[in-house]
Parts: C-alpha cells; structure tokens; sequence
C-alpha cells in the first residue's frame, strides 16, 4: 500500500483480503463462534423444556438472540490485533481513504462471523421445528441483519479500542443500538409462522443495511480516528 | 456581540455562575404552581380516579428524558464539528440529569401500572423504548468514565450520541412495530382520549418546570467538570466557586 | 376535603405518594451529590492538582 493511489475505491477490496486471509489464519477462532452459537441455542431446551410447540415459538427469537450474542463476541477481532502491532496507525495514516478501509473490514468481518453463522442457521431452526419458508426467512433475515451488526458493532468496537474493561463496555454500548435489527429479523421469521405478509420486515432490514453502509464507514473512520488520536 | 466568546470555558464559568440561581428559582416557582394545579385544581378523572395524578411527573419525566439525550447530541455535534470542549463538557453536565429522568419516567410508569392496568411492567411500546432510552444513557456514562484522556473521552462520547441519536427514531419506530405485532397492550398513558385542559395545563407547567431545573443543574454540574478539568488554570484561582 | 382525604389518594396513595416521593428523593440526591462534586472540584483546583 505505497505509491500514488490511482484507484481510491480499491481500498476497500485490500482491507477485506487482508484481514479475511489474517482471518483464515486463525480458522479456530471463526470455528469456535459458530460453536458458541450452537450451544447458546442448545441451552434454551435445557432451560424451558422439549416441548415441542413452546419450542417453536421462540425459534426465532432464540436463534436470533444467539447470533446477537456471537457476533458480538468477534467484535474485538475487527480492529485489536491491528491496534495492538501498530497497523492501525499505518491505515489512518495511508493515502488510501479511511472510510474505505473500515468499510472492507467490515466486510470481512461479515464474510468471517455473519455469513457462516446465517449458513448454519436453518440447521438450528430445524432443531426448534421450523421447517420450509421459516427456515428460508430465517436465513434470509440474518443475512441481511447481520451485516448491520456488523456495522454498528464497529463503531462500538472503535470506541472502546484499548480502554480497559473493553469487551463488557462495547456489549454496553452495541447491544442497545442492536435492538431494532433483532426486532425486525426476528419478528420476520414470527410473520411467516403467523401466515402474515413478512415483506415488510425484510424490505426494512434491507434499507437498515443501505443506510448502514453509506453511512457507517465515515462513523467508524472517525471513531477510529478519535480512539488514535 | 460574539457568542462565541463563551464558548471558552474561562467565560462560561462565571456566567454559569450568575445564570442558574435563576434557573433554579423559576423551577422552584414553576414546580409549586404545577403541584398546586395538580392537586387541588385539577379534578379526579372519571376513569382512573386520582392515581392518574401521576401523570403530572411521568409524562415530564419521560418528556425530559427523551429532549436531553437529543441536546446531548446537538452538543455532540458541536464538540465533533467545531472541536469545542465546552460543549463535550455540556453533554457530560446534561447525562446524569438525563438518565435520572429516564428511570424515574421508568418508575412512575410501573407505579401507575399497577392500580391502572394490574401490573407493574408491560412490555408496551412507549415503556419499552424508555427502558432502551436508558440503556443509551448508561452506555454513554460508561464510555465517559472509562476513557482515560479526557480528550479522546470527549469526542467518543460525541459520536455515541450522535449515532444513539440517529438510532432513537429508529428504536421507538421499531418497538411500536415490535408492539403491533404482538398485539400487545395498546393502553397506554398519554393516549387518555380527552384530557381536561386544567390537566394538561398542570402537566406543561411541570415539565416546564424539569426543564428549567434541568438547565440550572447543567449548568452547576458543568462549572464543577470544568474546575475538576482545568485545576491549576490560572484563570480559575482566582474566582471562587 | 381533609388531610387524611388528601393522602389517601382514593386508596392509591401508595402508587401515587411513592410515585412523587421517590421523583422528589431522586432530585434531593442529585442536588447533595452535585454540592458534593462542586465541593470537592473547588478544593482540587485550589490545591492546584488534577
């Protein structure tokens, strides 16, 4: 990344390959997420019961909590390797637009934490008893959810880079902002139990996640920028 | 006359000082006029009998909560575009107000639930995006307090608000979604169908009243952060508290 | 109407006198805390320490 920059826009794809081959280097950790969110949801039968039809009922909203959860746990991954060897100083400080690198790391971090879990995530609804277009809503709501996670945990997890208590802060921090995402994917998997019309709900995932990547890159370069200061 | 003069918190410090016993006095005026009109004007509603008498500190409350968070971010906005300490410290003096209207909108919320619907919680629309609100403010203490440098701790305190401020709409549009969705309880208490004017006129004054307390203890609570910031200024010897 | 009348609320005095009482605690606490820190921010920059 030396050199003039003829093409400002290619800094999105140079971050994304980096961190996802950085990523695929430490395959354990993307493997353990996707575990931790299969127990999160195998507790819950544990908790309330087999019952097949209370089961059922909370599918999506156990399903969606969980991936919540697991996202949330990968977030420091998205920027405290960099901070901690000093690269992240190095990208606020190249030619390439930062907003454009903080947008490729996001993407990796999807591709890495929410695509994967969105794939697994039929597997989990057909445990609960979710069967046909459930599951397809299911998955389909996640995809387009988790990449505003993914999103709005970077801001979370720019802010809170290299204060102590980091981890706990960020949850503190994201997980209220997270709420309108969980509201509308899951209750999209709700509307399509209930027979109602679930277009709606995923058309608003769907302008959450427009707005959020316009907007979100410019909000993580700043809190970044703020957190190198 | 330049405003901008007092941006500097060397000129707000004293004004600070001469303004909020006035603030202060007419929330005093306000809140005894308010309470009189509350209790002994207003009749007894035909309905909820006088429990709903507890409207004339909930709705200010939860009124109060939601208008200081957007000021936190007006100044949010400030401290970012214009790199004025001033207002970060503004924002750190409104919180605590903030979040203590928040949860007292919380708490004579549960407490008129009780008599009035037979529950102290439900998960009704405008109580659950209050309980939201209030994770906002605790969140933005939080990251407040534990950043170091009071600098960093400014500007990211700035951009929490801010992006918490743009997602507030976004909550309370998702959570009255959430709420029609599950068919939930639909009651809820604002929405009385017709409000005599004596209570609605008790209700204004009392939030007039939050308001003007809330400013006189911004503006104590931003002299103190700014003694606490700028210890050993020169300027600052010099004056007394 | 009377006193007694007055706090009883109709039988809700409890929601309604723990409704207003707790608003009024939560504002005298604020208030005593405030002095506190406006005390405590005097002495510190006196002393001239952060």
């Amino acid at each position: 990344m030396s050199a003039a920059i003829e093409a400002p826009e290619r800094a999105i794809w140079l971050a994304a390959a980096r961190d996802l081959r950085l990523g695929f280097r430490s395959r354990a950790e993307l493997i353990q997420a996707l575990v931790f969110l299969v127990l999160v949801v195998s507790l819950f039968p544990l908790a309330i019961g087999p019952e097949s039809a209370i089961l059922k009922r909370v599918a999506a909203g156990v399903v969606w909590v969980a991936a919540l959860l697991s996202v949330l746990l990968t977030l420091p991954r998205l920027f405290s390797a960099d901070h901690a060897d000093g690269t992240l100083e190095q990208l606020v400080l190249s030619p390439y637009p930062l907003p454009l690198i903080a947008a490729g790391k996001i993407l990796a971090h999807w591709l890495m934490a929410g695509l994967p879990l969105s794939v697994i995530a039929p597997l989990l609804g057909l445990q609960f008893g979710l069967a046909g277009e459930e599951l397809v809503v299911l998955t389909v709501s996640l995809m387009l959810g988790t990449p505003i996670l993914s999103m709005i945990g970077a801001i979370g997890a720019a802010l809170t880079l290299g204060v102590r208590g980091g981890s706990i802060l960020m949850a503190l921090l994201v997980l209220p902002l997270y709420i309108p995402v969980l509201i509308f994917g899951a209750g999209a998997v709700e509307q399509v139990m209930a027979s109602i019309d679930y277009s709606a709900n995923l058309s608003l995932l769907g302008a959450g996640l427009l707005f959020g990547a316009l907007a979100s890159p410019f909000a993580v370069a700043t809190a970044l920028r703020i957190s190198l200061d | 006359m330049n405003l901008y003069k007092y941006a500097a918190p060397a000129t707000f410090y004293p004004l600070a000082a001469s303004l909020w016993p006035w603030f202060a006095g007419i929330a005093a005026v306000l809140a005894m006029a308010g309470l009189y009109m509350g209790f002994f004007v207003a009749p007894t509603d035909f309905q909820q009998g006088e429990v709903y008498r507890v409207i004339f500190i909930h709705v200010p409350a939860a009124w109060m909560g939601m208008f200081i968070y957007l000021v936190m971010a007006g100044y949010g906005v400030m401290a970012l575009a214009f790199n004025t300490r001033l207002s970060a410290m503004m924002m750190q003096a409104l919180a605590p107000t903030g979040a203590m209207f928040t949860a007292l909108a919380l708490w004579t919320g549960a407490l008129w639930g009780k008599p009035t619907w037979g529950t102290y919680w439900v998960w009704d629309a405008r109580m659950t995006s209050t309980l939201i609100l209030l994770f906002l403010y605790i969140g933005f203490m939080a990251l407040n307090n534990a950043i170091e440098d009071r600098r960093r701790a400014d500007k990211a305190s700035a951009l929490l608000a801010i992006v918490g401020s743009i997602n507030i709409p976004i909550i309370y549009f998702s959570v009255k979604w959430w709420n029609t969705l599950h068919q939930g309880m639909s009651v809820s208490p604002t929405s009385e169908s017709k409000m005599a004017s004596i209570m609605l006129w008790a209700m204004l004054t009392m939030t007039l009243a939050c308001w003007m307390y809330s400013i006189a203890v911004a503006l104590v609570r931003v002299r103190a952060i700014i003694a606490e910031r700028e210890a050993g200024a020169d300027w600052l010897q010099g004056s007394k508290l | 109407m009377n006193w007694a009348e007055f706090f009883s609320m109709g039988g809700r005095g409890f929601y309604v006198w723990g409704s207003f009482g707790v608003f009024a605690l939560a504002i005298v606490i604020e208030v005593v805390l405030l002095r506190q820190r406006v005390r405590r921010a005097a002495a510190g920059s006196g002393e001239g320490q952060s």
